[in-house]
């Protein structure tokens, strides 16, 4: 399903504060560039990385990014684990309902950075964490 | 770590003893390093405070740079490293100067060639890599500091709201919104509605790189509290990345108009407030 070679080593960002938020912006933004991915899907994956950011941060109680280049043979793409040990996602469902927020924001984070990027995997489950994986390819 | 009394005193015997050739020696190593970024005179001196705190410490028995004795040469050290931090030299280049004294002294101790020399130059030569390390952390500390200064005064760069036309106050976003800037940001419109008397506000986002759903609430919510207010807020500065962006999140912006650039903008206030106020010119003190 998500196919692809790892190109290079991982780099990883803890998230425990809002700054980390920040910072994993500031390194996707570095690693999307040096893939060449054109500006808006810069901004796309860089937003999708903030709202999954957050989501780590606010609702897992922190945890962490690793973002990679990947090669599928016919384009360049980067790839973003958010993983967090928190409490995890009970009903999947709803979470991915546009609206749907437990926290008081506008419940588009989880949904929208689902759109925002061409591969969206989500492993989760009562106790269990969440462990996100999203990839978004260079056109 | 330490030298023992007889190996400081045997160490600041061969640094005074000859004390123009290592000087002079240990200025043309560290020179190499540098590539000319600092004068000659001013290494030199410097220099000459290192060899001359050296020996000073070497004189007073026990050589440790933890000691008391030391105090003078620790100083000349972390004097060394503020400095080379603040113009902006590296780390290595700034060690490799406090370094460069071990090569003067094995030039100074290979003519012997004995056991003896060869064990003192061992223990002169940790007690140099301690001073290194020392210059090391100075230097870090300097660069810390640097840092956090940089970090308040980032905090201390407010958000301007500016008037740019009769009846129209704008405010141009720059950076990451966090909760506490946007805060500082709805307050301070707000406050300008109401001081100005100004029925329009335009929120220009140009300056911000990803608008996410934190973003945009913070945005809408100080369009909102505008309205209450009873002033219509125009938001501008949305680029097509940021636009495409936005239409993916599933954000909606409803009624509020929104406008490519700050002079759309303008305009666009301009049109609603009237043809007579467009063509008035934006009044002057005489």
């Amino acid at each position: 399903m998500t196919a692809g070679i790892d190109l290079g080593h991982p780099q990883a960002q803890a998230i425990q504060s809002d700054q980390d938020v920040v910072r994993v912006r500031q390194l996707i933004r570095t690693v999307a560039v040096a893939a060449r991915l054109s500006l808006v899907d810069q901004t796309k994956l860089v937003t999708a990385a903030s709202e999954l950011a957050r989501n780590t941060l606010i609702y897992g109680g922190g945890g962490e990014a690793e973002v990679t280049t990947v090669d599928n043979g016919l384009r360049r793409g980067v790839r973003i684990v958010f993983a967090d040990d928190g409490p995890g996602i009970v009903d999947l469902g709803l979470a991915l309902t546009d609206g749907y927020t437990t926290g008081g924001g506008l419940g588009l984070g989880l949904s929208g950075a689902r759109r925002l990027v061409d591969e969206f995997d989500i492993v989760t489950g009562a106790g269990q964490g969440t462990r996100i994986t999203v990839t978004k390819w260079s056109r | 770590m330490a030298l023992n009394a007889e190996e400081s005193g045997r160490l600041a015997g061969l640094l005074s003893e000859h004390a123009e050739r290592v000087t002079q020696r240990w200025t043309e190593i560290a020179t190499g390093s540098l590539r000319g970024r600092l004068s000659q005179a001013e290494l030199r001196r410097q220099v000459q405070e290192l060899h001359r705190s050296m020996v000073e410490a070497g004189r007073n028995g026990v050589f440790d740079l933890e000691s008391e004795s030391a105090g003078e040469l620790r100083a000349v050290l972390a004097e060394l490293s503020r400095g080379r931090a603040r113009q902006g030299f590296t780390a290595t280049e700034t060690a490799v100067s406090v370094y460069a004294v071990k090569d003067v002294l094995l030039e100074l101790m290979e003519a012997d060639g004995g056991d003896a020399s060869l064990r003192d130059y061992v223990a002169f030569s940790s007690l140099v890599d301690q001073m290194g390390l020392f210059t090391f952390e100075s230097f870090v500390r300097t660069r810390e500091g640097l840092i956090a200064d940089q970090a308040e005064q980032l905090l201390e760069l407010s958000t301007p709201v500016v008037k740019i036309w009769e009846g129209v106050v704008a405010v141009p976003l720059v950076g990451t919104l966090d909760s506490a800037r946007a805060q500082v940001v709805m307050e301070r419109l707000l406050q300008t509605l109401v001081d100005t008397g100004s029925p329009y506000a335009i929120i220009d986002i140009t300056g911000v790189p990803a608008v996410d759903t934190q973003v945009a609430q913070h945005i809408l919510k100080t369009v909102v509290a505008a309205r209450l207010m009873g002033a219509d807020c125009i938001i501008s500065g949305i680029r097509p990345q940021i636009a495409q962006t936005i239409v993916a999140l599933g954000i909606e912006f409803g009624d509020i108009a929104t406008k490519a650039s700050l002079a759309d903008a303008l305009r666009h206030v301009l049109r609603l407030s009237g043809a007579a106020n467009a063509r008035r010119p934006p009044r002057r003190e005489s």
